[in-house]
């Protein structure tokens, strides 16, 4: 594995919160949630009615015939990548096409599809059941079409690891640059599951939040009152590539992306290791790889979905990681706002990184009314600035299966 | 029972709704592969819809001797019932 500078240039994202990343940014830092009941007849009999859906639909952004060929998650990443790629200068550049990679995952894949064709299949028959169900159903879908899009040749992959999918996903990027596989990977998550029977399963599992009758406070991390994540549908994707490309065509850099530590609990296939040492050894493993000490770190935007166990057990595993040195590290997490975009969330969470060292500025945590008395880091209950200067954050994101992915920033 | 006219605009809705080439393109003497860029499972949703509307089975045996539309509207026609 060579030590070859990786460097952020591009970014697209549609959210709960915005259609695109201006958007979605001036809506983190303004704290406004993405919340919503779903009025929805088949939401009706749901335990969690309540869900953060894309604040633009993607059928208003994308041509139509293109948009009835995808599913919906495909539709997300296609948005979300034409935006990066347009963003990053590159769509408009000579590219290397066999140097050209995309890793885009999703946690759950075409459910959406899947269901709406077993749905016509119990109603009239195989027939009617579309030509098109496993193009668009299968979860490197979006990875395909995105691939397809900008003519990737150097490899399109789709890595799955449940809620950790999104920054396996840019952790795979990364590798591909280090092993000279190629010199621009464009890498995210999507995720577009507000469906009723995953929502029905979530909020079986004692997953969701069931704060029907007040949305917008549903998600709130770390608060005593915290009782489940909420729903969120969306994607976010990155162009990177090796510094040496980025430098050679004069790009705009957002930040670097320093090292990615993926670690496995092996505890549960549910339930976080209460003492948070699967996440732990994550966050180490992506400060080493980057050449990080734990003092470099000013900020770390959390996995922190709202539940119970899993948010004081990543504050156990953030102190353990920085070995107490957690005095000066501010912590968001903007799923608060979002809400939690399962194979989406580390995508777009570390688009909100990189955001905050670009722009030296971390986006608040909303609804932390009353702290968890277990949690003693500093959460930042309103916007906060960074320090200048040669700084790291962290992005973690861990999923059922017991998946830990770290992804550690530099500023650029 | 429809029409050439009538089969032949139907088909034309269908082929802009599945593959978003303009109705008026969609003429009897136009190849669907050649002249439309009609795909094989675009073709495959187009003659589903068909069925649907025009109320007629077309087997996918019979499907591949579908060249242009006017195969299509005149196995339609041959199909319809009485």
């Amino acid at each position: 594995m060579s030590s070859a500078r990786v460097v952020v240039t591009g970014l697209g994202a549609t959210s709960p919160v915005g259609g695109t990343v201006t958007d979605t940014w001036s809506a983190l830092l303004a704290g406004t949630s993405g919340a919503r009941v779903l009025e929805e007849e088949w939401a009706t009999d749901l335990p969690a009615r309540i869900a953060a859906r894309v604040a633009v639909e993607p059928t208003e952004v994308l041509e139509r015939v293109k948009a009835r060929r995808l599913d919906r998650s495909g539709q997300f990443a296609l948005v979300a990548a034409l935006e990066a790629w347009a963003d990053s200068g590159l769509a408009d550049a000579d590219v290397d096409h066999e140097r050209l990679g995309v890793a885009i995952a999703s946690g759950i894949g075409g459910v959406t599809t899947l269901l709406s064709n077993y749905d016509m299949l119990r109603a009239k028959g195989p027939r009617l059941v579309s030509p098109l169900a496993i193009p668009m159903l299968m979860p490197n879908s979006p990875a395909a079409n995105v691939g397809l899009a900008i003519g990737a040749r150097a490899g399109v992959h789709t890595p799955v690891s449940a809620c950790a999918s999104g920054n396996e996903a840019i952790a795979h990027g990364l590798d591909m640059i280090r092993l000279g596989r190629a010199d621009v990977v464009v890498v995210g998550g999507t995720e577009a599951a507000i469906h009723p029977l995953p929502m029905a399963a979530f909020a079986n599992m004692g997953a969701l939040s069931r704060r029907n009758d007040d949305p917008t406070a549903a998600s709130r991390p770390w608060d005593v009152d915290r009782d489940g994540f909420l729903l969120g549908e969306g994607a976010a994707v990155l162009v990177i590539e090796s510094a040496e490309h980025a430098e050679a065509r004069g790009a705009r850099v957002y930040a670097e992306l320093a090292g990615a530590g993926i670690t496995a609990d092996s505890h549960d296939i549910a339930q976080p290791d209460p003492a948070g040492l699967g996440a732990t050894r994550a966050m180490r493993t992506a400060l080493v790889e980057g050449g990080l000490e734990p003092r470099d770190v000013v900020h770390i935007n959390a996995h922190a979905t709202s539940t119970p166990q899993g948010d004081v057990a990543e504050c156990l595993a953030i102190t353990n990681a920085l070995s107490g040195e957690t005095d000066h590290v501010v912590i968001t997490s903007t799923k608060s706002m979002t809400g939690h975009l399962l194979g989406a969330a580390g995508a777009l969470e570390s688009m909100a990184t990189v955001l905050a060292l670009h722009h030296r500025v971390v986006p608040p945590t909303i609804n932390l009314d009353t702290r968890d008395s277990a949690v003693k880091l500093d959460l930042a209950t309103e916007q906060r600035t960074l320090p200048v200067g040669d700084v790291a954050a962290l992005n973690n994101s861990f999923g059922f299966g017991g998946h830990n992915v770290a992804i550690a920033f530099r500023s650029a | 029972m429809a029409s050439t006219e009538e089969i032949r605009s139907g088909l034309a809705d269908i082929v802009n709704e599945v593959a978003g080439i303009p109705a008026d393109t969609v003429q009897l003497d136009k190849s669907f592969t050649d002249d439309l860029d009609v795909d094989s499972l675009s073709m495959v949703e187009v003659v589903v819809a068909a069925e649907e509307q025009f109320g007629v089975t077309i087997p996918d045996d019979d499907v591949k001797n579908l060249k242009t539309v006017g195969d299509a509207v005149a196995y339609i026609e041959n199909a319809q019932p009485a």
